[in-house]
């Protein structure tokens, strides 16, 4: 199958999966970004994405993309730096025009898994896990709250400045991740020329700006929410 | 102006394929600036063999920049400091009075050291083997005009066509890739009718043979192209996967 025997191939599986999660990621931006107009809103979303069949089934899919992506990087990274060969140059530069994303996003990608994690633990476990296990209450700090009360989450875990700080640096090496991830998985589908490298590089740019100052935005505006004890917005 | 200059050169001397290589410094005197690159390790050469010792291995044959045979790593650069040219093509006025320049062989599994800063480029030869060329059934020359080719087509070839095979694209990549290469010699055939007619197989018997020869997984991050002695775009790479993914979505 040459999907998962040549090398244009494997990096058209990292191409595409990589352009869902980046789809992935602007659902879940515009449902943070719906918890700073209206926290019912916000609460709606999280009660319809609780343990029902179709969420659940999304977050497998979801969840084996964001596998695919993450083994198929390693694999890659692995045959590459067996490609390279184990003597390295003595003297090393980066040329003009590569960006220093470009070079390092299996750093990046394990920056990015590992505030996943994190992630997971604050809210997927205590929301559709704990939804899953059939708890109708869970332990947030100190108090009882429901698996669907999603701003209750937000606002107990983005009062924390150390959570806030965390998730920033999150959205920064995802940040860095997407510029560099976007207009390459695009010209790996071979849908760029000597015009629209420039076109999609841009587009790649605005879109991780864009997506990344959402999510920094519902972030900050929590915790300053919180700081003053809801009484300022 | 030219003037003369003294520099050290910290150059990777290795006896063969399987010995241990390691970095070693001359002092080179009164070198004229208006000399080229090989010109300096010409007179190193003569140095050390009046000085009794082995002189420095290093490719080089047409030295105008159009064979493709000259490599070297220097100060972190294939083909050296300079843009759009080859080693042969670099002068010592890039260099100043006093300067260490270190010189290293092409760095990849795919390019093994055969002795000091020459390497083993077959592999090359191999991938245009497997389907780099245009087969034709010998008979009357065609006449130049016979089929009419659109201006920006032919410019696109022969942008292409001016890769020289030398794997400065490969040195110069983090991932060992030889995707410029190959994208160039796919890219010059598919875009004209000539070669057109076998783009697909040539595209897939290509990529099969630089995947089996051990070559990296290109991830786009344009090394390659900035370092290229012939400005080869990386908009080739995109047409060649376009071409890999066309070809075997119709299989």
């Amino acid at each position: 199958m040459w999907l998962l025997n040549s090398s244009i191939g494997k990096k058209l599986i990292m191409s595409i999966s990589g352009i869902v999660l980046v789809l992935f990621l602007t659902f879940h931006a515009a449902m943070n970004v719906a918890a700073v107009f209206s926290e019912e809103a916000y609460n709606m979303i999280c009660a319809l994405l609780g343990a029902n069949w179709y969420a659940v089934a999304a977050t497998v899919v979801l969840a084996g993309i964001v596998a695919i992506h993450f083994l198929y990087a390693l694999l890659l990274t692995f045959q590459n730096m067996k490609a390279r060969g184990s003597d390295s140059y003595a003297v090393n530069t980066r040329q003009k025009n590569v960006t220093w994303a470009s070079k390092n996003m299996f750093v990046l990608g394990v920056i990015v898994v590992g505030f996943m994690l994190l992630h997971f633990a604050q809210f997927w476990y205590k929301m559709m896990f704990a939804e899953l296990l059939g708890n109708h209450e869970v332990t947030l700090g100190a108090s009882q709250v429901s698996p669907q009360d999603g701003a209750a989450f937000i606002n107990y875990y983005f009062s924390q400045l150390w959570v806030v700080i965390a998730y920033l640096i999150w959205y920064v090496a995802l940040w860095f991740h997407l510029t560099h991830g976007i207009w390459s998985s695009i010209q790996t589908m071979g849908l760029s020329n000597n015009i629209w490298i420039k076109r999609w590089k841009v587009i790649g740019n605005i879109y991780a700006t864009l997506l990344m100052a959402a999510f920094a935005f519902v972030t900050i505006f929590f915790y300053l929410k919180n700081l003053c004890g809801g009484s300022c917005c | 102006m030219d003037k003369n200059i003294n520099i050290t050169v910290k150059v990777w001397r290795q006896k063969g394929p399987q010995s241990k290589g390691a970095f070693e410094s001359y002092q080179l005197k009164e070198i004229s600036q208006g000399s080229s690159f090989l010109e300096m390790l010409d007179i190193l050469n003569e140095q050390l063999v009046n000085e009794g010792k082995e002189p420095v291995v290093f490719d080089h044959d047409c030295r105008e920049g159009i064979c493709g045979m000259c490599s070297l790593y220097i100060d972190g650069h294939p083909h050296g400091p300079d843009t759009e040219i080859t080693t042969c093509q670099l002068h010592m006025r890039k260099f100043d009075d006093g300067a260490t320049i270190t010189i290293e062989p092409w760095r990849s599994a795919g390019f093994p050291v055969i002795r000091d800063l020459m390497v083993d480029r077959y592999a090359f030869d191999k991938i245009m083997q497997a389907g780099g060329f245009v087969s034709v059934n010998t008979g009357g020359i065609p006449d130049a005009n016979a089929i009419p080719i659109p201006k920006k087509d032919a410019d696109l070839a022969m942008d292409a066509a001016a890769c020289i095979g030398c794997g400065a694209c490969v040195a110069a990549c983090k991932n060992g890739s030889a995707m410029l290469f190959v994208s160039a010699k796919v890219s010059q055939l598919a875009l004209l009718p000539q070669g057109k007619i076998e783009a697909a197989r040539r595209a897939k018997a290509m990529v099969s043979k630089m995947d089996e020869l051990g070559f990296g997984n290109c991830t786009n991050t344009r090394a390659c192209e900035a370092e290229c002695p012939k400005a080869v775009s990386i908009s080739n790479i995109a047409r060649l996967n376009r071409e890999f993914i066309k070809a075997k979505l119709k299989d």
